[in-house]
C-alpha cells in the first residue's frame, strides 16, 4: 500500500517548481475510510500506450460506497486509469500492463475473468453523451435487452427505476417511445446514467460527465451522485475542483502518470501534503 | 511560491495583502499616538488619533470588498482562501484596534484639564507600550509567516491581563482615597480597559496567522490573567 508521507507545515513550501519523473516525493495517502472495505485495490499498476509510459505503479485503493474523484492536470493518466477498471484499454491496441488491479478481491486482468461480466458490473458514463439513435425507452432497457430479457413488466419497471433514479423520468414519461436524440444535453447525459445504472451495476465511472453541460445540468447530475451514494460506488474524473469538493468523499491527485496523493477530499483542496498538489488546485500550474 | 496561471490573481492576492500592511502600519501608528497623548497629555497628538480613525475604516471596507470580489471570481482554494479569510478577520480587528486607540485618545482629552490636579500611574504608559509591541509583533508575524512569532505573541497577553488587573487596582485605590479624583480615574478605568482589548485583538490577530500559516485553529486554552472582572469594589481585592 503506499506509504504516508510526513506532513509538512502549511507554509509556502520551496521546492522544485517542475520535477524530472526521478524526483517525485513519496504518495501522500490519508483517505477517509468507508464502513464496506475496499471495492477497488491498485497495486503498483503500470500502463503503456506502445513504448509511452502513461502509468506509473500507481497503488490505492478506491472504498466501496464512496464517491472518488480522480484530479489532475491533462495527461495525468487519470482518464487512462478509469478505463482500466472496466479493461476499456483492452479495445486499444498496443496497450501493455503491469501490476494489479482488483475488484472485489479477484484480479481483473486475470485471464479466467470474463471482461464482458466485468463490465456489466462496471456502468461508464462519458464526457459527451452518447444515447443511442433509438428511443429513450429502448436507451434505458438497453443492458436488459442484451442480456436476453423479453418480459415486459422487468423491462418497464426497470425503465421506470433507471429513470427516476437518473432524475429524468418527470420529464419523460410521457415520451418514452421518442428518440433520445430529441432530449437536450443535460437530459442525454441523464439518460445515460440511468442506461449505466439500468443494469444494476457495483460500481458507476464517470469521465468528466459534466464538461459538456451547462450549469443547471451541472447541478442535476451533481444532486444524482449524491443521491446515487452508498447505493454505488462511484468514481469520477474531474477538471473542476469545486465540483470535486462538492460531490467527492476522496480525491486523488495524479501527475504524469503517477499518484502523488491520495486522500481525503477536505484535506487535499483544504491543506494537502504535497507543494504540487497546492499548486495545482490553487491554479498554480496544469 | 508559483505564480498563480492568471497572473490578476496574484495581483489580487498582493492587493489585499498590501492592505493589511498599510492598515497595520495606520493602526500602530494610532496607537503610537494615544501612547503619547497619555505620556505627556499632548491634546494636539490625541486630535490627530481621532482624526485618523476614518481612513483606517475605510481601508478594511476595501479589503473585504476585494476580499469578496476574489473569492467570488477566482474561487480561491487552500493556501489561496486561508490568505483571503485571514485578510477579512485581520481588518476586522484592526478597525477595531483603531477604534479603541481613538477613545483612548477621546478620554485623554476628556481629562486633560485635570491632569495637573491628578496624576496618570505610570503604569498606564507600561500597559500601552507592551500592547504595542505585541501589535507591532504580531503585524511582523503575518508578513514574514513567522508562525513561532505568532504563537509568542498569543501566549504573552497574560502579561497584559496582569498589568492591567494590577493598574485597576491602584485606580480603584486612588479613587477610594480621594473622591473627586473619580471622573479623572473612571476615563482612566475605561483607557486601561482598551488598552487591555487592544492586546486581546492582537491575540486574535495571532490566532488568525497561525491559522493562515498552518490551517489549525488554536484552542482557547490560551493562559488567561485578566481578572479584573473579579475584584471585590469594597476591598479591593
Amino acid at each position: 500500500m503506499a506509504q504516508t508521507a510526513t506532513r509538512t507545515p502549511a507554509s509556502p513550501r520551496s521546492g522544485p517548481a517542475a520535477a524530472t519523473s526521478d524526483e517525485f516525493e513519496a504518495t501522500a495517502s490519508h483517505p477517509k475510510r468507508g464502513t464496506k472495505g475496499e471495492a477497488i485495490r491498485i497495486e503498483k499498476f503500470s500502463l503503456w500506450y506502445g513504448a509511452a509510459k502513461a502509468l506509473h505503479e500507481n497503488t490505492f485503493s478506491i472504498e466501496r460506497g464512496l464517491v472518488t474523484a480522480l484530479i489532475g492536470p491533462s495527461g495525468c493518466g487519470k482518464s487512462t486509469l478509469l478505463r482500466c477498471f472496466n479493461r476499456m484499454n483492452d479495445l486499444i491496441d498496443n496497450v501493455r500492463i503491469e501490476g494489479r488491479i482488483e475488484f472485489d478481491g479477484l484480479d481483473i486482468y486475470s485471464p479466467r475473468v470474463d471482461v464482458i461480466a466485468l463490465r456489466k458490473r462496471m456502468g461508464m458514463v462519458f464526457q459527451k453523451p452518447n444515447p443511442f439513435p433509438m428511443s429513450i425507452y429502448e436507451n434505458v432497457i438497453y443492458p436488459l435487452r442484451i442480456d436476453g430479457i423479453r418480459d415486459r413488466a422487468t423491462l418497464d419497471q426497470a425503465a421506470e427505476a433507471g429513470l427516476k433514479g437518473a432524475a429524468l423520468w418527470n420529464e419523460v414519461k410521457d415520451r418514452l417511445d421518442e428518440s433520445a436524440l430529441g432530449l437536450s444535453g443535460g437530459q442525454q447525459q441523464r439518460l445515460c446514467i440511468a442506461r449505466a445504472i439500468a443494469g444494476s451495476p457495483e460500481v458507476l465511472l464517470m469521465d468528466e460527465p459534466c464538461s459538456a453541460l451547462d450549469p443547471i445540468a451541472t447541478a442535476k447530475i451533481e444532486e444524482l451522485i449524491d443521491e446515487l451514494r452508498e447505493h454505488y460506488t462511484v468514481v469520477i474524473v474531474t477538471h473542476n475542483m469545486q465540483q470535486a469538493i462538492r460531490v467527492s468523499d476522496n480525491t486523488a491527485f495524479m501527475y504524469l502518470g503517477r499518484l502523488i496523493e491520495y486522500g481525503d477530499t477536505k484535506t487535499v483542496f483544504n491543506n494537502p501534503v504535497h507543494q504540487r498538489t497546492n499548486d495545482y488546485v490553487t491554479g498554480r500550474f496544469g | 511560491m508559483t505564480k498563480h496561471t492568471v497572473l490578476a490573481f496574484d495581483a489580487e492576492l498582493k492587493d489585499i495583502a498590501a492592505g493589511i500592511e498599510e492598515m497595520g502600519r495606520r493602526v500602530l501608528e494610532q496607537l503610537d499616538g494615544a501612547i503619547e497623548a497619555i505620556a505627556h497629555v499632548n491634546v494636539d497628538r490625541a486630535q490627530s488619533v481621532i482624526a485618523a480613525d476614518r481612513p483606517v475604516d475605510e481601508l478594511q471596507h476595501d479589503i473585504e470588498q476585494k476580499a469578496v470580489l476574489t473569492i467570488a471570481k477566482r474561487q480561491p482554494l487552500a493556501s489561496d482562501l486561508r490568505d483571503i479569510v485571514s485578510a477579512m478577520r485581520i481588518a476586522n480587528d484592526l478597525e477595531r484596534i483603531g477604534d479603541l486607540a481613538k477613545n483612548i485618545a477621546k478620554r485623554l482629552i476628556a481629562i486633560s484639564g485635570n491632569a495637573t490636579t491628578f496624576k496618570i500611574p505610570a503604569g498606564m504608559t507600561s500597559l500601552a507600550e507592551r500592547v504595542r509591541e505585541q501589535l507591532a509583533e504580531v503585524l511582523d508575524a503575518n508578513r514574514r509567516g513567522d508562525d513561532k512569532l505568532a504563537l509568542k505573541v498569543w501566549q504573552s497577553d497574560s502579561d497584559i491581563d496582569a498589568l492591567h488587573t494590577s493598574l485597576f487596582r491602584e485606580m480603584l485605590t486612588y479613587m477610594m482615597e480621594d473622591p473627586r479624583s473619580i471622573g479623572f480615574g473612571a476615563h482612566l478605568l475605561f483607557c486601561a480597559k482598551n488598552l487591555e482589548r487592544i492586546g486581546d485583538h492582537a491575540t486574535n490577530i495571532a490566532e488568525t496567522v497561525h491559522y493562515r500559516l498552518t490551517s489549525e485553529q488554536l484552542s482557547s486554552e490560551r493562559p488567561k490573567q485578566d481578572q479584573s472582572s473579579a475584584i471585590n469594589p469594597k476591598s479591593g481585592d
